[in-house]
């Protein structure tokens, strides 16, 4: 197997094998980080930089933390409001890192087509950490691996993604890469939160019409984040209502399979989305996915510059 | 166990759209088969009522009612309005959410539901705000208004005038399957608007309203409704621009449904020639063009029911100049004999009357089990005097207001009783 892209950009563009390397890979990666040296030499001598244009502690570290558990020599810059005040545009401020040779780039913008945008000026391996409201590759790449951790065959598995689809990046990456792989998925949403379009390259994709539609039978569940702007901006009457008839309840979530996985990109808003009894009686996988996190990111910046590398 | 023989009534069902002569019987509220053995009367606990003569519609709704409850109860009280809808044939109401405090939360809503059930005379239907406060700046807490028992969302009196709330307040609706009733209007357009803007508002020396604000509204509803693929109705559409808007929606496939008011097929602007403020109401009375186009779209389709709009305001504030004068007229005593007209001139049948006045009604608002006299329906009928000889007074009118610019018209045509859940319920 291999990848033959420079750039992890979304998921839309990867094949299910594709898709199948990257989780393979990870669960490879995964066994570092249960060892007690939890470093590998892989990528010696390689300079990654991360730029995150969107504060974000948790994707950050996951990132900077798989780039050291493989020797690479990283560096962060959270590019502040102070930065965008001194009017440097994004293409500047790329082609000054890029005359500095770094190997890869990993990007989060607040901008969807950022890193896409970013991948064709430089030479450097581009890894979308995040681009606006479009996608969230490597979050995608640690759901899948969480899932299929549990579950052997992604055929016939019922995949509910529930909460603001419209504005998610996650479920948009979640969609693609669950229904590439043969799962079915329901999405349920105020509809005004729903996407208009709901074709994702022929994947079997449809619209619950109620949350119980959607939960039940359920093998995963994905809940989304609700962001209290919503409301400001009339797609949610507001956060009172939204967990009144929004939120994954003990009561919902006995109506999905057996042995139903809940996932949550994080960071939850508890009591919202979903019941904070659901976390607190450890019926989530959220901690799991922040582990695999970890692992997925290695494998993705093994696979961008660490393999090219052995095969070049 | 109640039950209930109307005898002898020629039955007009617009479910089945049937008109022939047979008896309903009505069983603990519901509205069942003839039993094998036909009840004679008391010696089988039936009560027997004779509809010799007469017509027997499914129970009429009026799904644009304005009663004043809670807080103007000098114009109208719920149960003076029941009293109203009684006396015009309604066994069903829905009431706008203008009242103080709006009818934005389920607090209100199921205040409402609490007084019409202690009340207990017709059925009562709340329909919520679509925005907090009707202010139209953010949006109602849609869900809980549902769960509270709204059967429907406007924010009637105001327009939306925000599109990307109206767009997003019907989707958020579609996801409770609540219909959204548009008041459409450009409001900037009306502008200080008291009347129709035309030949009478120039004789009157009195700013007009557009026509076309009108037009707008109902336009870009239409659009926004067609664009998401969510339903919507449009209230009381008054002209020839609106009903052709939504005449073409619908030959698209937009889910858009419609209603007008009587006095928009019954009067013109004409009637506001001696600033007669009964007349003065939003949408405004229009021109001879649009009525026979309201008149049209009765007939054609276009339009699916036909709602009172009923807005009471106290006679002070009525006794007053054209401008200052708030808009609005009643409309319960009045609506079902200035409908039978359309009957009497051979503009439509029973059976169309049946539809616009109740099948359509409660298929719009999801009413189940209403709309049509047939087995396992709920027992709501109205039961009219075709041929009844009557005139409109002041001194008759059951509504605490007297805002109507029919005062005084003859008509011929009156319900006779109305019967709700199976209760017989007389005007008096
Ligand atoms: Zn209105």
């Amino acid at each position: 197997m291999s990848f033959q892209k420079k750039d992890l950009i979304s998921i839309k563009d990867l094949s299910a094998s594709d898709i199948n390397y990257f989780v393979e890979t990870a669960k490879e990666f995964k066994k570092i980080s249960l060892k007690d040296i939890k470093k590998v030499p892989t990528l010696r001598g390689k300079t990654v930089v991360n730029i995150f244009y969107e504060p974000s502690t948790r994707t950050r570290t996951s990132f900077e933390i798989a780039q050291k558990r493989l020797s690479a020599d990283s560096l962060s810059i959270a590019i502040s409001q102070s930065s965008v005040v001194k009017g440097e545009s994004l293409k500047d401020t790329l082609l000054n890192l890029e005359a500095m040779k770094p190997d890869a780039f990993v990007i989060r913008h607040s901008e969807s087509g950022a890193a896409h945008f970013i991948s064709k000026i430089t030479k450097a391996s581009v890894v979308n950490a995040g681009d606006g409201i479009n996608e969230h590759p490597t979050q995608c790449l640690l759901d899948i691996m969480t899932v299929a951790e549990a579950k052997k065959d992604f055929k016939s598995l019922k995949v509910a993604i529930i909460g603001d689809i419209y504005h998610s990046r996650v479920a948009r990456s979640d969609i693609y890469g669950f229904s590439k792989l043969g799962a079915e998925i329901y999405l349920y949403a105020p509809h005004s939160l729903l996407p208009r379009i709901t074709e994702y390259g022929g994947g079997k994709v449809f619209i619950a019409k109620s949350m119980e539609e959607a939960v039940k039978n359920a093998d995963v569940i994905i809940m989304l984040r609700i962001q209290k702007e919503r409301a400001s901006y009339y797609f949610i009457p507001s956060i009172e209502e939204y967990r009144n008839f929004f939120r994954l309840t003990p009561e919902l979530l006995s109506k999905a399979d057996k042995k139903v996985m809940v996932l949550h990109p994080g960071p939850v808003n508890r009591d919202v989305e979903i019941s904070g009894s659901i976390i607190n009686e450890n019926k989530t996988h959220i901690f799991k996915q922040v582990e695999n996190g970890v692992a997925v990111r290695m494998a993705c910046l093994y696979i961008l510059i660490g393999y090219q590398k052995l095969n070049g | 166990m109640d039950k209930l023989l109307i005898k002898n009534g020629i039955v007009i069902d617009p479910l089945t759209k049937t008109e022939v002569k047979r008896d309903v019987y009505i069983e603990n509220g519901i509205i069942k088969d003839l039993p094998a053995k036909k009840p004679t009367g008391a010696k089988d606990g039936v009560k027997i009522v004779s509809a010799d003569g007469l017509i027997v519609f499914p129970g009429l709704i009026d799904m644009h009612v304005h009663l004043r409850e809670p807080g103007y109860e000098y114009k109208e009280t719920i149960k003076s309005g029941m009293k109203a809808a009684i006396s015009g044939g309604f066994a069903s109401i829905c009431c706008m959410p203008n009242t103080n405090p709006a009818n934005d939360s389920e607090e209100v809503t199921r205040f409402l539901i609490e007084k019409a059930k202690n009340l207990d005379l017709i059925n009562l239907f709340p329909i919520g705000a679509i925005s907090k406060g009707l202010k139209g700046a953010s949006l109602a807490d849609i869900g809980k208004l549902k769960e509270a028992g709204a059967v429907a969302l406007s924010d009637d009196g105001n327009p939306v005038e925000d599109s990307a709330l109206m767009g997003r307040a019907l989707l958020y609706a579609d996801t409770f399957n609540l219909p959204v009733i548009s008041h459409s209007e450009d409001i900037k357009l009306r502008g200080k608007g008291v009347i129709n803007e035309g030949a009478v508002s120039e004789r009157l020396g009195v700013i007009g309203m557009p026509s076309i604000a009108e037009d707008i509204g109902t336009a870009r509803d239409v659009i926004l409704a067609g664009y998401y693929g969510v339903k919507l109705h449009v209230a009381h559409v008054s002209t020839a621009g609106s009903v052709n808007i939504i005449k073409q929606a619908k030959k698209t496939g937009a889910k858009v449904t419609c209603e007008t008011c009587p006095h928009y097929f019954s009067l013109t602007e004409e009637s506001l020639l001696d600033y007669n403020t009964n007349a003065k109401m939003n949408p405004p009375l229009r021109t001879e063009m649009d009525k026979r186009a309201v008149i049209e779209a009765i007939q054609d389709g276009t339009i699916d029911v036909i709602a009172t709009d009923h807005a009471p305001h106290a006679k002070d504030e009525k006794d007053d100049t054209l401008d200052a004068a708030p808009f609005g007229i009643i409309g319960l005593e009045t609506s079902l004999p200035l409908t039978l007209r359309l009957f009497h001139d051979k503009k439509i049948s029973l059976i169309r009357i049946a539809e616009l006045m109740s099948l359509n009604p409660a298929k719009i608002l999801n009413i189940s089990g209403r709309g049509s006299v047939s087995n396992g329906y709920i027992g709501d009928i109205t039961v009219v005097d075709l041929n009844k000889k009557w005139q409109f007074t002041e001194r008759g009118i059951k509504s605490l207001s007297k805002n109507s610019p029919f005062i005084g018209e003859k008509f011929k045509g009156k319900s006779s009783f109305v019967i709700a859940g199976g209760k017989i319920l007389k005007e008096n």
